[in-house]
Parts: C-alpha cells; sequence; structure tokens
C-alpha cells in the first residue's frame, strides 16, 4: 500500500505552491498600508494595533512594490488554493485519510502519552506507535487543515466588498472588515512558522526518503 | 556563503521568474480569467441586487479620510470652489435619448437616499461615512438610455500629472438602490478632500471605483475607445475593473 494517496501528493504540492505565491504577493499587498486594526473600520496610525514592517523586494511577487500585480497573482492563486482544499478535502473523506490518520484515538489524548510523544519528538525520534501519524503530528496537521487554512479562506472572502454584500455574516463572524485583515495576516505567519517547522522535521528525519515519498507516494513498511 | 543569502538568493531568483511569467500574455488571461470568477461567484452567491451593508450613526468614523487626490489645483475648480460650487454642473451624455446638463439644486431636488455605509481602500483600510444624494438610477432614467448602452462611464475634474481621472461600471451596478451621486458626507456638503461637490458611491466596490470631483456621466456600448480602453484611470494601470474583490 501507498504511503501517500496520489490525490494527497498532488495537493501538497498544489498547496505549497499556493501558498508560496499568496504569502509573497500578500508581503507585497501588506506594503500598501503598513497598519493593522481591529473592528469594522481604521485608517489613521493611532486607531492601529499593530505598525507592520516594510518587507523587502526579494520576499515579494513581484519583486518591486506593484500593488496591482501583487493582487492579480493573490485573486489568481485564491482560487488554486481554495479549491485544491476542498478537492483535497473531499478525497480524504472518501478514501478514509481523514478517519484513519487525522483522528487521535482516545489513548493518545493521556497527558503521559502526548509527555511521551513530545519526548520522542524532542529526542527526534518520529516513528509512530499507532498509525502513520504521532499525536504531534495529527494535531498539528489537523490544526493547519481544518483551521488555519479555512480561516485564510473566509477572512480573505471576508475583506471583499463584493463578497460581503452576498455573505454579511462572514466579515461579522470575525468581528469586522478589519479584524478579518488582522487575522488573515496573523494566520498567514501561523502557516508561515508551520512551514519552516514542517520543512525541518523533514530535514532532520530522512529527509530524501520523506520528500522522494511525497513525489511517488513511497510504500507503508509492513513490519513497522 | 551564508545560509540567509543563499535563502535570498533563491527567493529573489523565484520573485525573478514570477515578474516573467507576470509580464506573459497567458498570466494576464488567467488573471481576467479569475477576476470574471470571483465576479460571478459573487453575483451568485449574493444574487444581482445583493446590498452592502449598511452601518447605524454611532458606527461612523470620527473623520473620512481622502485619498489619492484630495485637491484640484486649477483655476477652474477654485473658482467653483470659491462660489461654494453654485454653478458646478453634472452632464448627463452618450448612448441616452434626452441629454442632460444638471444644477446642483436640480440634484438636491431629485429623491435623495442616505446610507451609511462602510469605505474600502484597495490598499487595506477602510472608514464609514453616511452618504446622500440622488440615486444614479433616477438619473439615468431621466436621461432615458438608449438599447445599445452597456456601461455607464463616470468622467471628473482631477487628474494625475495631466491623465484625467474617469470610472466605468456595468448596468447592474449603475441601477443598484446603492449606487448614488452624493453630494452630501455626514450631513454637511461633501469635503473637498472627498471629491466635492459630486462623487460617486457604488457600495460594492474598493475606494477606486468611488470616482470624485464628478463632472459627466456617460452612456456607452464599449469601453475600448475611452482612455487606455481599460474602463477606469487604475484599471488603465493594471487594476482590476470589478473592483468586488
Amino acid at each position: 500500500m501507498k504511503r501517500h494517496a496520489l490525490s494527497t501528493r498532488l495537493w501538497h504540492w498544489i498547496n505549497a505552491a499556493s501558498l508560496v505565491v499568496l504569502f509573497m504577493s500578500g508581503l507585497n499587498i501588506s506594503n500598501a498600508h503598513r497598519r493593522l486594526y481591529w473592528g469594522e473600520w481604521g485608517f489613521a496610525p493611532e486607531q492601529a494595533w499593530l505598525h507592520v514592517a516594510r518587507f523587502p523586494g526579494w520576499a515579494t511577487i513581484p519583486g518591486y512594490y506593484s500593488l496591482a500585480k501583487a493582487r492579480d497573482w493573490h485573486v489568481l492563486f485564491a482560487w488554486i488554493f481554495a479549491l485544491s482544499l476542498l478537492l483535497f478535502l473531499i478525497a480524504a473523506l472518501v478514501n478514509g485519510h481523514l478517519r484513519r490518520d487525522f483522528a487521535a484515538r482516545r489513548e493518545e489524548w493521556r497527558l503521559a502519552s502526548i509527555r511521551a510523544d513530545l519526548a520522542a519528538h524532542l529526542r527526534l525520534r518520529f516513528e509512530s506507535r499507532s498509525g502513520k501519524y504521532n499525536f504531534l503530528q495529527k494535531t498539528s496537521y489537523s490544526l493547519v487543515i481544518f483551521i488555519l487554512l479555512p480561516l485564510m479562506i473566509l477572512t480573505g472572502m471576508a475583506m471583499s466588498p463584493g463578497m460581503d454584500a452576498a455573505w454579511p455574516f462572514l466579515s461579522q463572524m470575525f468581528g469586522g472588515r478589519q479584524s478579518a485583515r488582522s487575522i488573515h495576516f496573523i494566520v498567514a505567519w501561523a502557516l508561515f512558522a508551520f512551514t519552516v517547522g514542517h520543512v525541518l522535521l523533514v530535514l532532520l528525519n530522512k529527509p530524501i526518503g520523506n520528500l522522494l515519498a511525497m513525489f511517488t507516494g513511497g510504500r507503508i513498511d509492513e513490519t513497522a | 556563503m551564508k545560509r540567509r543569502n543563499v535563502l535570498a538568493g533563491l527567493a529573489a531568483a523565484f520573485t525573478a521568474g514570477c515578474a516573467k511569467v507576470g509580464e506573459s500574455e497567458t498570466f494576464s488571461a488567467l488573471v481576467d480569467g479569475a477576476e470574471r470568477l470571483h465576479r460571478g461567484a459573487h453575483r451568485l452567491l449574493g444574487g444581482r441586487p445583493a446590498m452592502a451593508r449598511e452601518y447605524s450613526p454611532a458606527d461612523i468614523s470620527p473623520y473620512f479620510r481622502g485619498n489619492g487626490n484630495t485637491d484640484i489645483e486649477t483655476d477652474f475648480y477654485r473658482a467653483h470652489q470659491a462660489s461654494n460650487f453654485a454653478e458646478w454642473r453634472l452632464e448627463v451624455r452618450g448612448l441616452v435619448d434626452r441629454p442632460l446638463c444638471l444644477a446642483m439644486d436640480q440634484i438636491r431636488a431629485l429623491p435623495q437616499r442616505t446610507q451609511i455605509t462602510r469605505h474600502d481602500c484597495v490598499e487595506g483600510w477602510s472608514a464609514i461615512g453616511q452618504w446622500t444624494g440622488p440615486q444614479l438610477s433616477t438619473i439615468l432614467d431621466a436621461a432615458g438610455l438608449q438599447e445599445e448602452a452597456r456601461f455607464i462611464v463616470f468622467r471628473c475634474a482631477d487628474d494625475f500629472r495631466g491623465v484625467p481621472y474617469y470610472e466605468s461600471c456595468d448596468l447592474d451596478d449603475a441601477f443598484h438602490p446603492q449606487t448614488l451621486i452624493a453630494h452630501e458626507l455626514n450631513g454637511e456638503p461633501l469635503p473637498v478632500r472627498n471629491g466635492a461637490p459630486l462623487r460617486l458611491r457604488i457600495e460594492r466596490h474598493l475606494g477606486y471605483k468611488h470616482a470624485k470631483y464628478l463632472t459627466g456621466i456617460e452612456a456607452v456600448a464599449s469601453l475600448g475607445q475611452i482612455g487606455e480602453g481599460q474602463g477606469g484611470y487604475w484599471e488603465d494601470r493594471g487594476y482590476q475593473w470589478y473592483a468586488g474583490i
């Protein structure tokens, strides 16, 4: 049996590419107005809760300041990002990936078990005892797939004036348009932090094999 | 070599690649497709007459930020400013049966709508204000739109380095109940920084669509012959014509 289903592998790389484009074009968009506010409105320095640094050209798409071009990249890849996530979730529901690999079993929720998992992680030992993923992997992947990624889509939609007229409850749910914008920014950096940790852990644990498996599908080791 | 430099180099190479892709025609076709998809999704999910949210007087921002051009330094505008815009005219022309030239008094005598809405700038900030003015649909009905008219073009007194500002919208937005020719902000005549004496309110769009310092309204069959053909000053400079995203 393959370790990663084809749908998982396809989504993983489409999602990785869209996140990179969305993040870097998002930094360019952030440069257009480098302050964040809470509530419905905000435009002046004294209303801001955060003054954001200017992001340098090498970190943005395009590599120079252009709000128009950055928005082109952002609204195009928003579709690719949102639709691929939707299709992946449907596939993962159908092929049992969600039920089998994401739901933590009851015994995994015990404090001693979580502590043991954490200790193993810190010693860079990643073999799980039950199923494909260990507890920390299950919770962090679930957090990303079920909470952070959907939050990016919903807060993004909440900022659009056309969408706000169609579905006003979206921005109200986040406490106003400027709150949605702030949450969009915070979650983007949370996803950046996850990606750094994710890549680091792959590099520390059989990087070549793990990376190849995400292309070829790999094999589940029956003796484990 | 420092790892930081390698990463920065990689990122720079990636963004340079993106810049190449970004200049291609295929990319601009994809972007136009995405824009239409967003517009289609908004209309599908909300229906054509979806209304922008309206707020209560308590929600109004302490003042309303002005952006883009916040004044016009021409003799023409200064003269009108000196007379409190008493002689300002709004021309209605193009594909209409009865071209109009409306004086401010005539505009104030039309049925008025007052709405408290949120203004979202493409840069990211928002402000809430109360706008008063006739609905654009009232004016268009008075002028009588001809069959071939597909778009409404808004002409303005301001310019950027000699290039006049203009905007345009489709008939769905032109006849939307919240689309106003506003002459009041928060119960006062429109301040100069917000587009005195007349500005467009087109509530389901970002700020650049809300043309200020209006001098004319023109019904047209296509946008190709106007400005650089993209339907607005900022659209001609790469911004999306559908400003609802």
